[in-house]
């Protein structure tokens, strides 16, 4: 089973041997190497694009066209949101705001820093976003370094063992029997203490560090390191850009997840988190889509200067707005860390 | 062909590669483990054990919490003390309409699902490979990440404002002339299963594409060029040796997300569902969410919940066993 799984992931991570190996130089460089010869070929051959046909350049302008669109799609309904978050409420009811806000108002951001749960909310959000993903970053480096341990006598067992739990689960009641048994919930720590170890991110790592060159371990072996010297002083200083996909992947999940307050710590509204607070504020808007007559009857009747749906936009941008702000600049430790781990999880 | 087996040759001996030191290593490692080395894996050990306790805890014994759906299950009596009822459990849920009903659910939107953003990222990834401007390309391949970090409440609450009275999509309908009043999407059972469609295409397009590109820069650029040689033109050139080099990735996802095709329905169907269209819009995971949170009937929806997996787990062994006969690759 084991030997198998580690066939998967070669198979896997074939394409991806470059990134693998750790030396994205000599990626970059066989990158190079190659765009040079191509950029020979084309002075000897003729430039391609001289020699392209009609079909070709009309499938060029095609493939434009797709990306524009493409573009606008993803973008414009986020576009629209703040638009609207900064639009005086009434008024965006009447409809025809796209990317700019026709009669500017800050009340639907007044409204929402008022709301008591909201506060607390954002409050306990960056708090286990930053536990969160600190615990779940030492726990899975080391159980991926103990993983990787050639020498290591349960090397295979106990990476099984992990494996397993990528494919099978209990689901959600006996789970939930489970923590009320821990005392686990209506406490903070139902966000931090389970999802602590994932099978994924051991292997994302143990993967990278397998990668890593035997001689490191064997010179400081020979200097009297012990296993966790190693740990700390040579492989983890190696493994910084694997730790920080890792840790990209738990932040962006921690931010995310309301699931578990709501289910978890209901009744106790000091352990909320931002987006479970969004979401009561999504199902408030919902509630009027899903009655026969739609949004009219929102029009006639809300009084204030703002709506369900103009408070809504204004939670929604603040809680959007970090991992906007950060995932362009994180694009690279994602993808390859995507890559590495073969699969999504 | 001629490709194929080539990459194939090099898969081979890449293995081999990976393989003969690993293989070697193991036995070295059999012989040389002195008492020294054992005593040095001593804090292994002790680390490995914390990692075991905290496995079986977390997500073995919730499989232990199985045996509820065979028992009549009241939070006083607890596990030990409720009267076994052998299969009753399942036996209501396989007679209950809204069961059914659920299941159908499921299925369809997973399909459906797996299917639409599938095929939208591997053609995304195709086409964004053959844009040649180099700044184009980086942007809007950013530009297609960003979905992914935007968490389900966030994007339901877009869908749905794209989708109200006043919304664009609305706006745009009207003003082209193909409706005359803008239409409430979420009242009508019709439109529910492509607006969640819609949705995950739209949130994991871009997400899913990367690893489709990282398959696709790792074909051998030669292979291009011959083909450019025989005078190849560009949607030649996808057909024929693109697809057929990301091939093997391709099937990998497809059998891995199988599995998945009952893991897909949650966060959107529950957040986006209303009262007119519960009948299309609930799923397994929502059945258990009603009946063993709300409900606390914690014997019906753990039922529920092994019905799914084991439902996935016998999806996943048969996608594999059907790639495998069919010379695909595989997982297991």
């Amino acid at each position: 089973m084991k030997d198998k799984k580690d066939k998967n992931e070669i198979k896997l991570n074939y394409s991806n041997m470059n990134k693998r190996d750790g030396s994205r130089e000599h990626e970059t460089h066989a990158e190079e190497t190659s765009e040079k010869l191509r950029k020979l070929k084309k002075v000897l051959l003729g430039s391609s694009y001289r020699r392209e046909s009609p079909g070709d350049t009309f499938f060029g302008i095609c493939i434009a066209i797709f990306m524009v669109l493409f573009s606008i799609v993803t973008l414009y309904p986020v576009l629209n949101t703040v638009a609207i978050s900064f639009n005086d409420g009434l008024d965006a009811v009447k409809g025809g705001i796209h990317l700019w806000p026709r009669v500017f108002s800050l009340k639907s951001y007044e409204t929402v820093f008022g709301i008591q749960g909201f506060v607390q909310g954002a409050l306990i959000t960056v708090l286990r976003t930053v536990l969160g993903t600190l615990f779940a970053l030492v726990a899975n480096a080391l159980l991926a370094y103990i993983i990787s341990r050639k020498h290591f006598m349960f090397r295979s067992g106990l990476s099984l063992f992990w494996v397993i739990t990528m494919y099978v689960n209990g689901g959600l009641i006996p789970t939930m029997v489970l923590y009320k048994a821990l005392h686990l919930t209506s406490s903070f720590w139902v966000y931090v203490i389970p999802g602590m170890v994932s099978a994924f991110n051991v292997m994302v790592i143990r993967t990278y560090m397998e990668g890593l060159p035997d001689e490191l371990e064997e010179s400081a072996q020979l200097d009297g390191a012990g296993y966790m010297t190693i740990f700390l002083k040579i492989i983890s200083p190696l493994c910084k850009p694997v730790y920080a996909t890792v840790a990209l992947f738990v932040a962006v999940y921690q931010w995310n997840s309301w699931f578990d307050a709501m289910i978890y710590n209901r009744m106790k509204p000091e352990y909320t988190t931002l987006q479970y607070e969004l979401m009561k504020l999504l199902s408030s808007v919902m509630q009027q889509s899903g009655s026969a007559t739609g949004g009219a009857a929102a029009q006639g009747g809300s009084v204030s200067a703002v709506t369900p749906v103009s408070v809504r936009s204004a939670a929604t941008v603040i809680t959007m707005l970090p991992i906007i702000c950060l995932y362009p600049f994180l694009q690279r430790y994602f993808v390859t860390g995507l890559t590495i781990g073969g699969v999504k999880g | 062909m001629d490709l194929e087996s080539k990459k194939e040759e090099k898969k081979e001996e890449k293995k081999k590669e990976k393989k003969l030191p690993k293989a070697s290593s193991k036995k070295t490692m059999r012989e040389k483990l002195s008492k020294k080395e054992i005593e040095r894996q001593g804090i292994l050990l002790g680390f490995m054990a914390v990692y075991v306790i905290y496995g079986i805890v977390f997500y073995y014994l919730p499989l232990g919490g199985w045996i509820m759906a065979f028992q009549n299950y009241k939070i006083k009596t607890g596990l030990f003390g409720s009267t076994f009822v052998g299969l009753d459990k399942f036996k209501f849920l396989f007679e209950d309409v809204e069961f059914l009903r659920v299941i159908r659910n499921t299925l369809a939107m997973g399909v459906i699902n797996l299917v639409c953003t599938f095929i939208m990222a591997i053609v995304f990834a195709i086409l964004l490979n053959e844009v040649r401007n180099r700044f184009g390309k980086k942007l809007v391949q950013t530009i297609s990440y960003l979905p992914h970090f935007l968490s389900w409440i966030i994007v339901t609450g877009i869908i749905h404002d794209s989708l109200s009275n006043t919304g664009i999509i609305n706006e745009l309908l009207v003003n082209w002339n193909i409706i005359k009043t803008p239409i409430n999407f979420f009242a009508h059972e019709g439109y529910f299963w492509p607006i969640v469609a819609f949705a995950n295409v739209w949130k994991e397009t871009g997400w899913n594409a990367i690893i489709y590109l990282a398959a696709i820069v790792s074909i051998d650029p030669s292979l291009y060029e011959a083909a450019e040689m025989d005078g190849a033109g560009r949607w030649a050139k996808i057909k024929h040796i693109t697809l057929p080099g990301i091939r093997p990735t391709i099937m990998i996802l497809l059998v891995m997300n199988i599995g998945n095709v009952l893991n897909a329905g949650f966060e959107v169907q529950y957040l986006l569902g209303n009262g007119l269209v519960r009948k299309v819009s609930e799923t397994i995971d929502i059945y258990v969410l009603n009946w063993g949170v709300s409900q606390s009937d914690y014997s019906l929806g753990t039922a529920a919940g092994i019905f799914k997996s084991v439902v996935a787990i016998i999806l996943i062994i048969i996608a594999n066993y059907v790639a495998k006969k069919t010379g695909e690759e595989h997982l297991f």
